[in-house]
């Protein structure tokens, strides 16, 4: 079964129909890549996913669960919405960091916070401190920050900055990562080791979606490829099909545009 | 004459001391209530904070309080402040926190909304609540923002304490005027203006330390 299915969503800003009827499902351990040009849809998509925008239409499940579904009542689905949110992790084009923590606080805050309601929290509090801040190492250790952990992020290259996000979205242990363009924001020269690290995940088998203009990583990285433009898509598949040999005639367009750089 | 001119501009700092801290300690609160209150999604509340700020900040803070401390007295007939200077004192808080905290919630709020909204939308993608972000996430960033133009506000407010002089609270500047009018003296005047400086010197270097402690994140 698959992980996330993601059915027939709508979503509308005012008039402007943003996203229309779309499904896609993925499997665990799978990587998809979103592609499509800017205002296609595929940043809102993601964003529905983990809540930011509640889609007016549709329904997505996770894991067999109905996280959201719009024809259900709204008290029904925003039940729980803190908690839904957390099989999603996000990764964002601007990294959002919190300036006044440092790296390894980046990391562990959202940890630290859903630790204060466990049960035996006032008991073992700095037991369950410690190990929470041990799994903020190891993360950052992962993406090759040992030497950052007490650095702000106004101190880091954007880069660096952005694989501190990467830590802190996987530190809750989402069931789905995502990424929204997240060399986006980036120098030419630094969004190398930010896909280096997202290749890392992917080999270990991470379930992700990711948003991004970067062709060539997609094809590589990705299981999957969806191609999105004017808030439907247009074609799905695996990526020599999509990539290589596009049967849509908009998804050769976009594709010519984007080789002829 | 020196030794009774500074023992009675002492009793008067004193006094001026007391609107000052009692002053912040509802006005601030207040004034991040009503902050909310002007964000708020119901537009009935939205509407009444902007009524209210409005009033507060097109009115003499001098006619507020004279309206608060003689209002009840004429309307009501009968005066809700106890008599004497404690009377007078709580009446000036009253106008005075009031006033304020219609001020510092132009501030709080702006303080509140130039904090991009990604770091909000990071804190809710983390599964944390609504006041975890406001109080782990956004509270910091705000505070370091309002800093300077709160470090105005209260400035202005040392001076404002003088105000309390219509309704004959025996702060500072009306120890030092009491010299003038009884003794012809006018050097106490001086003098007083020499403590306000103190005051407002040592608040400076204040707001200095907040600001540098405040300077290992951007």
């Amino acid at each position: 079964m698959a992980i996330l299915e993601v059915k027939n969503i709508e979503k509308h800003f005012g008039s402007t129909k943003v996203l229309e009827d779309v499904s896609f499902s993925l499997e665990e351990g799978n990587a998809l890549a979103i592609i499509g040009s800017s205002g296609s849809g595929k940043t809102t998509l993601l964003r529905c996913l983990n809540f930011l925008e509640m889609p007016d239409k549709g329904s997505i499940t996770v894991r067999g669960e109905t996280l959201f579904d719009a024809s259900a009542p709204a008290a029904e689905w925003e039940k729980n919405l803190r908690k839904k949110r957390l099989h999603f992790g996000m990764v964002f084009q601007s990294f959002n960091l919190f300036p006044q923590y440092t790296a390894l606080e980046n990391v562990t805050l959202a940890e630290k916070l859903l630790a204060q309601e466990r049960p035996d929290f006032k008991q073992n509090k700095k037991e369950i401190y410690d190990e929470i801040d041990k799994h903020g190492l190891e993360l950052l250790a992962q993406m090759g920050l040992s030497e950052r952990t007490g650095h702000y992020p106004h101190q880091l290259s954007g880069g660096q900055q952005q694989r501190v996000a990467i830590a802190r979205a996987l530190a809750l242990k989402p069931d789905i990562l995502c990424f929204d363009e997240p060399t986006s924001a980036l120098d030419p020269e630094l969004t190398g080791e930010v896909l280096k690290v997202i290749r890392g995940l992917a080999e270990q088998k991470t379930t992700m979606i990711i948003v991004t203009h970067e062709m060539a990583f997609a094809r590589d990285v990705a299981d999957q490829i969806i191609f999105m433009d004017e808030g439907v898509i247009v074609e799905q598949g695996a990526p020599k099909d999509v990539i290589d040999n596009p049967k849509e005639e908009r998804t050769k367009q976009f594709l010519t545009r984007y080789t002829q750089g | 004459m020196f030794w009774t001119v500074t023992q009675s501009l002492l009793n008067g700092l004193a006094t001026t001391f007391q609107i000052f801290i009692m002053t912040l300690v509802f006005a601030l609160p207040l004034g991040l209530i009503f902050a909310f209150a002007s964000m708020s999604k119901w537009k009935p509340l939205r509407f009444l904070m902007q009524i209210i700020v409005w009033v507060v900040r097109g009115t003499p803070l001098m006619l507020q309080l004279i309206i608060i401390f003689y209002g009840p007295g004429l309307w009501l007939g009968q005066n809700i402040w106890s008599g004497g200077e404690s009377g007078r004192l709580t009446a000036t808080v009253v106008a005075f926190a009031f006033n304020y905290a219609c001020y510092f919630s132009v501030i709080f709020r702006g303080g509140i909304e130039s904090v991009p909204a990604g770091q909000r939308e990071a804190g809710e993608v983390l599964g944390m609540t609504r006041s975890q972000i406001f109080f782990k996430v956004t509270l910091l960033q705000m505070i370091k923002r309002v800093v300077p133009p709160m470090s105005n506000e209260i400035i202005t407010l040392v001076k404002d304490t003088s105000l309390a002089r219509i309704i004959a609270a025996y702060e500072l500047t009306f120890a030092g005027y009491s010299f003038m009018k009884s003794d012809g003296l006018t050097w106490p005047l001086f003098y007083t203006g020499v403590f306000y400086l103190l005051f407002v010197g040592i608040l400076t270097l204040l707001f200095n330390y907040i600001e540098r402690k405040l300077d290992y994140f951007k």
